[in-house]
């Protein structure tokens, strides 16, 4: 045995995972370096650390799909390697990715057979299926097809399988940043019956007050490196995030709003219907946002975000013009193109790939949407000198980490990318600004910076339309709150006048609920 | 644990970018070696009469540029459109109907031609190309036909036009009915650029389009349009360019330069229209595009190289009696290897088995 597992006491049962100077290398960067964890049973411990800080490396090699370049692994005392995810299984590791990995047309018990490594006969499982589902509160049906379930019940499916599978340790991996705060609270009761039940459960989220109120121990990572461990009941949200960052962290301060102005955007009526049996069409959703104010359009994915986004920037036309009208314009049949010159700067949810080009360098991706409101471009020809200094205007501007206006947009991590991309649109000077989350994955210093552009930006006259997921955030940013579900948008609240609470049912579908006191409803769940 | 395996690199390697069709050449050359060893040839021999024999004369040399222009003319339109992900696979029947065009100008005028006429043929050569490529572009945006599918049909329709025109309106009156054409009159042949060899105006044209494809792609907004289009076509879609507009760019221009390149051959080498105008260098064309890196100067170097394996496929017929099939046979391979090559782009080769997990 090795010196280090001496000083265990030989009473106490074993760590259920060790992990000890764990190292891995990626080509230019170096994303674990000599990882030390310990995790006992029945304990539910968070990891924490910045994007980028090494998380997703160290989870994804526990589980098998990376292998450490060095370090030692004991699995329940006995040191282990793990070659693939069903060797990960077969130990009892269960792992709840991010992003699901469902087929829409399968119904719930073929979607868990493919993911097991004995499936069995179809209604012994639909049988297993229901009796694992009823015993940790996670209501789901065998039988339906996937397409219909909402977001938190896909995550059940996912929850479901690894549970079928008896696992000792289960990693999730943000597994809240698609749920309610309602379907949030019910997960957090099926952890913690999992983890009284003596399950280990490895939990990764950038929500800082979730981790206070769930984990009773957390690992901080920092740029690969273990920067400290603590008991997160005993820190504050402020104080966890300050020890993932190393630096303090500056909150912005949302100026009460002056006089709201003319309306820059108003939606009305606007209905889409899309070719795609799985989009989720719009039904008559009307408002409006108006100089100097920011709308947040809070609800949970898939809930026709993506098709508003469309609608919005011209990317899907409308076939009644006017019900999408710009600064005074019907623009439902123009394109992203005319209605950038109307004065609308967008920022889309997803920033490689359609915000940015991956391949390209900062000064071309300047150039992007920058030639629509920028002399960028001067007889067809491309002002490259131009393009360099916008570049350069933009990485200064909003402290963009990366290698000068030509490093490549795809080496640059989520939040410079998204700042960099969010300065594109602002120094523009738009008069509308529409964004889809500004902030996913985003860590928490850039996500400061941002929300305090977006503020800033409004509070100079233009008008903000933020569509996002996360309340925290859409609160942090808001004058007024709407919600989006299955197509259809509730009216708007003044964000002082409203709370997460509300704001959660509505994300739930309980629209029309009589505007009673905040806590009757509450309770009323 | 294999001792050779593969390990991504974190950015694609420039270098590798350029390097690699020197070594798909290479290697090229290498089982070259190896081919004719095993045919019974003196491979050394075969090797100086197939690549170096051609390039001693001017003659050879003068042949070299002859055979590169339609092939430098055609890959620079078709590597525009690749970039917009715009799969042109029409080149042979865009310069055959250039041919037909451009040659049919010339017969139409047979006897009361003058200066005018030769740049008429070259503006009704581009045209009819850049006529012919505007129906798989039709075809795509209004009903999302395969541009792959419907260009490449296409060229078998134009090869069948050619023959029955050759075969009747076309034919030489006094020609004792074999399927060809009278011969050009002087006012509508190309002009020999270079005395003592067939190199003619065409190759300027081919200079010109390397040049004026370099500007483009480099310097224009409509070349930056087609890069982004064809990186990543979500994020053109948001910075709002217009990609119809774009697909009939690229597919009108590289019909254009292929019907130029089909009208320069009728006009130049041929001087009539008769049933083979090319050997298939608008197939070979891409060929050129992708060992070129679908840029400008290097399909320059790519359609010469091109151009001196069929030249040197013919020499080495007579010289050693080689089968005719060689030339295609060391196209294929150096495709197949600059293909193969491409890996090392993105994947660095490593040596010895990776280091166990302690």
């Amino acid at each position: 045995m090795h010196s280090h597992a001496e000083t265990i006491p030989p009473d106490a049962a074993p760590p259920r995972l060790e992990l000890r100077g764990i190292t891995k290398r990626f080509p230019g960067c170096l994303a674990n370096d000599h990882v030390d964890l310990i995790l006992k049973p029945g304990e539910i411990h968070a990891l924490l650390g910045e994007n980028g800080a090494g998380k997703s490396t160290l989870v994804k090699m526990i589980y098998g799909v990376l292998h450490a370049d060095s370090g030692v692994m004991l699995w329940q005392g006995k040191e282990t390697t793990v070659p693939n995810p069903a060797g990960a299984r077969k130990l009892g590791i269960g792992m709840v990715f991010q992003h699901f990995s469902l087929f829409d047309t399968l119904t719930v018990t073929e979607n868990i057979a493919l993911g097991l490594d004995e499936a069995g006969p179809m209604e012994a499982l639909a049988e297993r299926i229901r009796t694992v589902s009823e015993r940790y509160g996670l209501a789901l049906d065998p039988a339906r097809h996937v397409f219909h379930l909402s977001v938190g019940e896909r995550q059940r499916v996912e929850i479901v399988r690894c549970l079928l599978q008896d696992p000792k340790l289960l990693i999730m991996d943000e597994p809240t940043s698609v749920l309610t705060p309602q379907e949030a609270a019910k997960l957090f009761e099926t952890l913690r019956r999992l983890a009284a039940e003596g399950c280990t459960i490895l939990y990764i989220s950038h929500k800082l007050e979730e981790i206070r109120a769930l984990c009773s121990r957390a690992t901080v990572l920092r740029a690969g490196k273990v920067v400290g461990a603590c008991d997160p009941r005993q820190e504050t949200a402020r104080g966890l995030a300050e020890m993932m960052m190393g630096a303090e962290l500056a909150i912005p301060e949302r100026p009460p709003q002056a006089q709201a102005g003319a309306p820059r955007l108003s939606v009305r009526h606007l209905s889409t219907t899309s070719a795609n049996p799985f989009a989720t069409n719009l039904k008559d959703v009307s408002f409006e946002v108006r100089a100097g104010e920011i709308l947040g359009i809070a609800g949970v994915a898939g809930n026709g975000q993506a098709e508003l986004m469309a609608a919005l920037s011209g990317e899907t036309l409308i076939a009644d013009a006017t019900s999408v009208v710009i600064e005074g314009t019907a623009a439902g049949q123009l394109g992203p193109r005319a209605r950038r010159a109307l004065g609308l700067a967008f920022v889309p949810e997803e920033r490689l790939g359609r915000g940015a080009v991956p391949e390209l360098s900062l000064s071309e991706n300047a150039l992007l949407s920058g030639y629509a409101r920028e002399p960028l471009v001067r007889g067809g020809m491309v002002h490259f000198a131009r393009a360099r200094a916008y570049a350069e205007t933009i990485i200064k501007g909003f402290n963009v980490v990366a290698h000068g206006h030509r490093a490549e947009a795809r080496s640059l991590s989520g939040g410079n990318l998204q700042k960099f991309i969010i300065g594109r649109e602002i120094l523009q000077r738009p008069k509308l600004l529409v964004v889809g989350q500004p902030t996913w994955g985003v860590d928490a210093g850039a996500a400061a910076a941002i929300h305090k552009a977006l503020i800033g930006l409004a509070r100079s006259g233009a008008a903000v339309l933020v569509i996002s997921q996360d309340l925290d955030e859409l609160f942090v940013l808001s004058d007024r709150i709407s919600v989006l579900f299955h197509g259809r948008l509730s009216d708007s609240r003044p964000t002082h006048e409203t709370s997460v609470e509300r704001i959660g049912l509505l994300m739930g579908g309980l629209f029309g609920t009589p505007p009673d006191e905040d806590g009757e409803i509450v309770r009323a769940v | 644990m294999s001792l050779l395996r593969l390990e991504p690199r974190g950015q694609a390697s420039k270098a590798m970018v350029y390097a690699t069709p020197l070594l798909a050449v290479a290697l090229t050359l290498a089982s070259g070696f190896i081919l004719f060893l095993l045919l019974g040839f003196d491979p050394l021999k075969a090797l100086y009469a197939f690549f170096v024999a051609p390039l001693t004369s001017t003659r050879g040399v003068g042949e070299l540029i002859v055979k590169a222009t339609p092939l430098v003319l055609c890959a620079v339109g078709l590597a525009i459109g690749f970039r917009a992900n715009v799969w042109n696979i029409g080149a042979e029947g865009q310069l055959t109907i250039g041919a037909i065009t451009g040659g049919g100008l010339a017969l139409a005028f047979y006897g009361d031609g003058g200066w005018w006429l030769l740049p008429l043929m070259v503006i009704g050569g581009a045209a009819g190309g850049a006529a012919w490529a505007a129906v798989p572009a039709f075809l795509r945006l209004r009903f999302n036909a395969s541009e792959i599918l419907t260009s490449l049909m296409l060229n078998y329709v134009a090869l069948l036009l050619l023959n029955y025109l050759v075969h009747g309106p076309f034919r030489d009156p006094d020609g004792f009915a074999f399927p060809e054409s009278r011969l050009f009159e002087a006012d509508a042949v190309m002009p020999i650029l270079w005395s003592g060899t067939r190199v003619h105006l065409g190759a300027l044209f081919a200079l010109l389009a390397v040049a004026g494809g370099w500007v483009l792609m480099a310097r224009t907004f409509i070349g930056f349009q087609i890069k982004v289009i064809g990186l990543t076509p979500a994020a053109a879609g948001y910075a709002g360019f217009d990609q119809k507009r774009i697909i009939w760019f690229a597919l009108l221009l590289s019909g254009a330069l292929a019907g130029l390149a089909g009208m320069g051959e009728v006009a130049g080498p041929i001087g009539q229209i008769n049933a083979s105008i090319s050997p298939g260098y608008g197939y070979t064309a891409i060929i050129v595009a992708f060992l070129g890196r679908l840029h400008p100067v290097g399909i320059l170097l790519a359609g010469l190289l091109m151009a001196l394996s069929f030249i040197g496929g013919e020499a080495a017929q007579i010289a050693m009696n080689l089968p005719k099939a060689i030339t295609g046979v060391f196209q294929g391979m150096l495709l197949f290897f600059l293909l193969a090559s491409d890996v090392l782009i993105r994947y660095r080769v490593r040596f010895g088995a990776r280091r166990a997990v302690a």
